[in-house]
């Protein structure tokens, strides 16, 4: 089986609201795909049909090309952790593990391995109810490591966890995907994603916005922009203006520069003999480019319903 | 793209088949492993088994000291002071006292009579007043005259008899339990009934006729290891006349006094090898004797005087003071709501905390999981009320047995379908329970909703609140009608008593009863896999 997942154009509606509207994306093995938007954009609801929990109304979710539905002991397809709080509180957590391992026809020896994996310890024996919900988290993760998957699902799991427990599970995930695994981890925080995930899945209200690797993320979030800081502000800024570039100024000394590259930059003051200290071109960070992705995504809509624009027009 | 250059993960990927086994077993390791719950069977079994020891053990001390305060001999069908009713040939508790004119009848051979007259006196209308009773002409509707033919003079022995009775006319009656009709209608001089038996080996022949020349076979029965020779001859019993008032708040009040019945028979010939001496007259009874009765010869004429019955006991008779082993398992009801309440919590835990979830990733196909949940409660339900059930029967035996009070036999398979059945209505009470926790995934409404569907019909039916029409119709329509597995006796139309839910009669039989719950059951179900597939989880 592949370790994939294929999400292709699925619609959702609850109610009145469009939970998903067209959501299509790849999850690839060998690596960590951030699946990354603003709180209702609809990534539980995306895993949930995933997992085959919810049913959508258009479009197809295939795990390894089948639907889940259809698997056969899926735990040893896809590991998932939705919620960690879904647990029996009066439960201990080992029996958590021992009756999720049974319904698979596994045995209490990988119950074992899996506790080991996610290191809960001695805390095993205790009732579930007890746990912090970071201790949930890793019993969650645990739960999805019992039928040693190709796929690993992840909706929210940096909830709860300490700085300690941000820093294992980040990489944790890593670890598996080096494994080959393909591994899907949500989150509503670019920043917790940033040194994790190898791919992103941004998404805003239903859809897909930016299906892309960090790397060019960044670079089509940075292009064109440098920072510029003199003392002679405004002299600077009516030698740049004639040249055609668009400007803002940050600080009492500092500019942003669009539409020039750098070099054309220095060269122009310097003909004009305008001082300058710094001139830089702007590397946006993971968050910046995703809250600028974000906000044109809400632009978009904004703008669409008066236009009759698509949604293909927005990616 | 980096996924180009790896190798995708390839797990040791189980060959196993995903076996509807391993479901059950998942669903059985959830059970076990909330202490919560697995007390909560625990607990059913004990209020079941003790609520039965305690009701059974109070009626049973209540029996002894209105003994005490009487000191008068008991009827047959009165259970304290020691007298205990015999038991017929199929191990039921029965009445058996009537006066008897016999002859043994050895071998083949028949007997035919006429009867003219069935007349009798009743007790005028006060019989609860002090001194002697006074009498009034009247039958009670069972008042019997005839022939019958009996194994001996033991009480309890097998017999089969041919008889005119006051308001149901002629009746062909065996061992107690087993009632044939004949020719309707009453006895007088102007048209007076012909009767006869005859016996082939085991088997007994009866016949009736207007006339005394067109005859009509009402009956043929069988009496399994019939001696050669036989008591066979004329009878008269009168069951006692009763009157019973129904309290609309709940219970009953009940009069009952002694009545006697006078049958005038004539005509009398017979076939086989009879004695040529005289009749032998007299009554036959468990206390040896005491009842009503006499005959009189003259000029081929008898006039044959009697009281008693030949009948099953059954509870719920005026007078009656046994205990029943219904009554055993009275705690049912409370063993239910503790089985309620785990059952519903099987499932609406889970929806309470999103596990549901968890559950339906780990087994995607859904009816199979709710099967699966249904199979396990149930089983377990099963198992915690045939061990309650069992054991307040079991002890209860014990405690009447050492108090020396008295508990209605019932033939063992009657015993074990009551058993059996009761485990069982508790288990399909728990299918009911998580398949109503399915549909409406909430803890309180379901335990609440299953409990309004059977426990209450149950005990307003069974604790007489209601009118017994009213009764009768919550014990047939609700899922309560199951409750009849644990009726112990059958309504005899022979015998008259209050049939009613109170003294453990139900309005249907009991596997009818268990089907209906079967058919809620059923249907909750069905509606629930329904809903479950549809729904998102």
């Amino acid at each position: 089986m592949e370790a994939t997942i294929e999400v292709s154009g699925l619609r959702k509606r609850f109610g009145s609201t469009l939970a998903l509207d067209g959501m299509s994306f790849t999850v690839d093995p060998g690596q960590v795909t951030g699946f990354v938007g603003p709180n209702g954009a609809g990534k539980s609801t995306t895993m949930r049909v995933i997992l085959g929990l919810d049913s959508a109304e258009a479009g197809s979710a295939l795990i390894g090309g089948q639907p889940y539905a259809s698997l056969r002991h899926p735990l040893s397809h896809v590991g998932s952790l939705l919620d960690a709080g879904a647990l029996q509180p009066s439960r201990s957590a080992r029996n958590h593990l021992l009756w999720l391992a049974h319904s698979q026809g596994l045995g209490a020896s990988r119950v074992d391995e899996v506790i080991e994996q996610a290191g809960l310890g001695s805390a095993i024996r205790r009732k579930a109810g007890g746990y912090s919900l970071g201790m949930r988290q890793r019993l969650g993760i645990a739960a999805a490591l019992l039928g040693d998957p190709p796929v690993l699902m992840l909706d929210e799991p940096f909830n709860g966890l300490d700085p300690e427990g941000i820093v294992w599970i980040k990489g944790f995930l890593g670890s598996l995907a080096a494994q080959g695994r393909a591994v899907l981890v949500s989150s509503h925080l670019m920043s917790e994603l940033q040194d994790t995930a190898d791919h992103l899945v941004v998404v805003g209200r239903g859809h897909v916005i930016a299906d892309t690797s960090v790397a060019d993320l960044i670079a089509t979030a940075s292009s064109g922009r440098v920072t510029l800081r003199t003392t002679a502000r405004s002299e600077a800024m009516a030698v740049l203006a004639h040249s055609g570039a668009v400007i803002a100024t940050t600080d009492r000394d500092t500019l942003t520069i669009s539409g020039l590259a750098a070099e054309k930059i220095v060269a122009l003051l310097g003909e004009s003999g305008v001082p300058f200290s710094e001139v830089s071109a702007h590397r946006a960070t993971l968050e910046e480019a995703y809250m600028e992705l974000t906000k044109d995504a809400v632009e978009f809509r904004a703008a669409a319903s008066v236009q009759g624009g698509t949604e293909e027009a927005a990616r | 793209m980096t996924a180009d250059t790896v190798t995708p993960y390839q797990p040791d990927q189980q060959t196993g088949r995903d076996g509807f086994g391993q479901l059950l077993r998942a669903e059985w390791t959830k059970f076990r492993t909330v202490r919560g719950w697995v007390i909560g069977a625990v607990v059913a079994v004990l209020v079941m088994a003790g609520l039965g020891l305690f009701v059974g053990g109070a009626s049973s001390s209540s029996c002894q000291s209105a003994t005490g305060a009487s000191g008068a001999p008991a009827r047959s069908g009165n259970a304290c002071g020691g007298t205990v009713n015999p038991v017929g040939p199929g191990g039921e508790p029965v009445t058996d006292s009537f006066y008897f004119v016999r002859q043994p009848l050895a071998g083949n051979g028949s007997i035919t009579v006429r009867i003219t007259s069935l007349t009798g006196l009743l007790p005028s209308s006060n019989p609860a007043a002090q001194g002697p009773i006074d009498t009034r002409p009247g039958l009670v509707p069972w008042a019997k005259a005839g022939l019958i033919v009996k194994d001996g003079t033991t009480p309890g022995s097998a017999y089969a008899a041919i008889m005119v009775t006051s308001d149901h006319g002629v009746r062909m009656q065996d061992d107690y339990t087993s009632d044939i009709a004949g020719r309707a209608g009453t006895v007088s001089p102007a048209s007076p009934r012909w009767l006869r038996l005859t016996r082939s080996g085991d088997t007994i022949t009866g016949y009736d006729s207007a006339d005394g020349t067109h005859w009509s076979q009402v009956g043929t029965v069988h009496l399994a290891g019939l001696p050669s020779t036989v008591q066979a001859g004329m009878f008269a019993a009168s069951p006692a006349w009763q009157q019973i008032t129904q309290n609309f708040g709940g219970g009953e009040n009940g009069m009952v006094a002694p009545s006697q019945d006078t049958a005038v028979f004539d005509q009398l010939s017979r076939s086989g090898a009879w004695p040529a001496g005289a009749w032998t007259g007299d009554y036959i009874d468990a206390d040896g004797g005491s009842g009503i009765g006499g005959f009189h010869q003259a000029s081929g004429r008898f006039t044959v005087t009697g009281s008693g019955d030949i009948a099953p006991v059954v509870p719920g008779q005026a007078g009656d003071t046994g205990t029943t082993v219904t009554q055993d398992l009275i705690g049912t009801f409370a063993g239910l709501i503790a089985v309620i309440v785990v059952a519903t919590m099987f499932i609406t835990a889970e929806y309470r905390r999103g596990l549901i979830r968890v559950t339906l990733t780990a087994s995607p196909r859904r009816g199979r999981v709710l099967a699966a949940k249904a199979i396990v409660i149930g089983s377990v339900a099963f198992v915690a009320g045939l061990v309650a059930a069992a054991a307040a029967v079991i002890f209860a035996a014990q405690l009447a047995h050492t108090r020396g009070s008295y508990i209605f036999p019932v033939p063992w398979p009657t015993e074990l379908r009551m058993v059996v059945g009761t485990a069982a209505l508790i288990a399909v009470t728990a299918v009911l329970a998580v398949a109503l926790g399915t549909v409406l995934r909430r803890s309180a409404a379901a335990v609440t909703l299953v409990i309004v569907v059977i426990v209450l019909p149950y005990i307003l039916g069974a604790a007489s609140v209601l009118p017994i029409g009213a009764s009768d119709w919550l014990l047939r329509i609700t899922p309560a009608a199951a409750f009849a597995v644990q009726q112990a006796t059958p309504q005899y139309q022979q015998v008259t008593a209050i049939y009613s839910p109170n003294s453990g009669f139900f309005p249907l039989a009991p596997w009818a009863g268990f089907a209906v719950l079967c058919g809620y059951a059923a249907l909750a179900l069905g509606l629930a896999v329904v809903l479950l597939r549809r729904r998102d989880a």
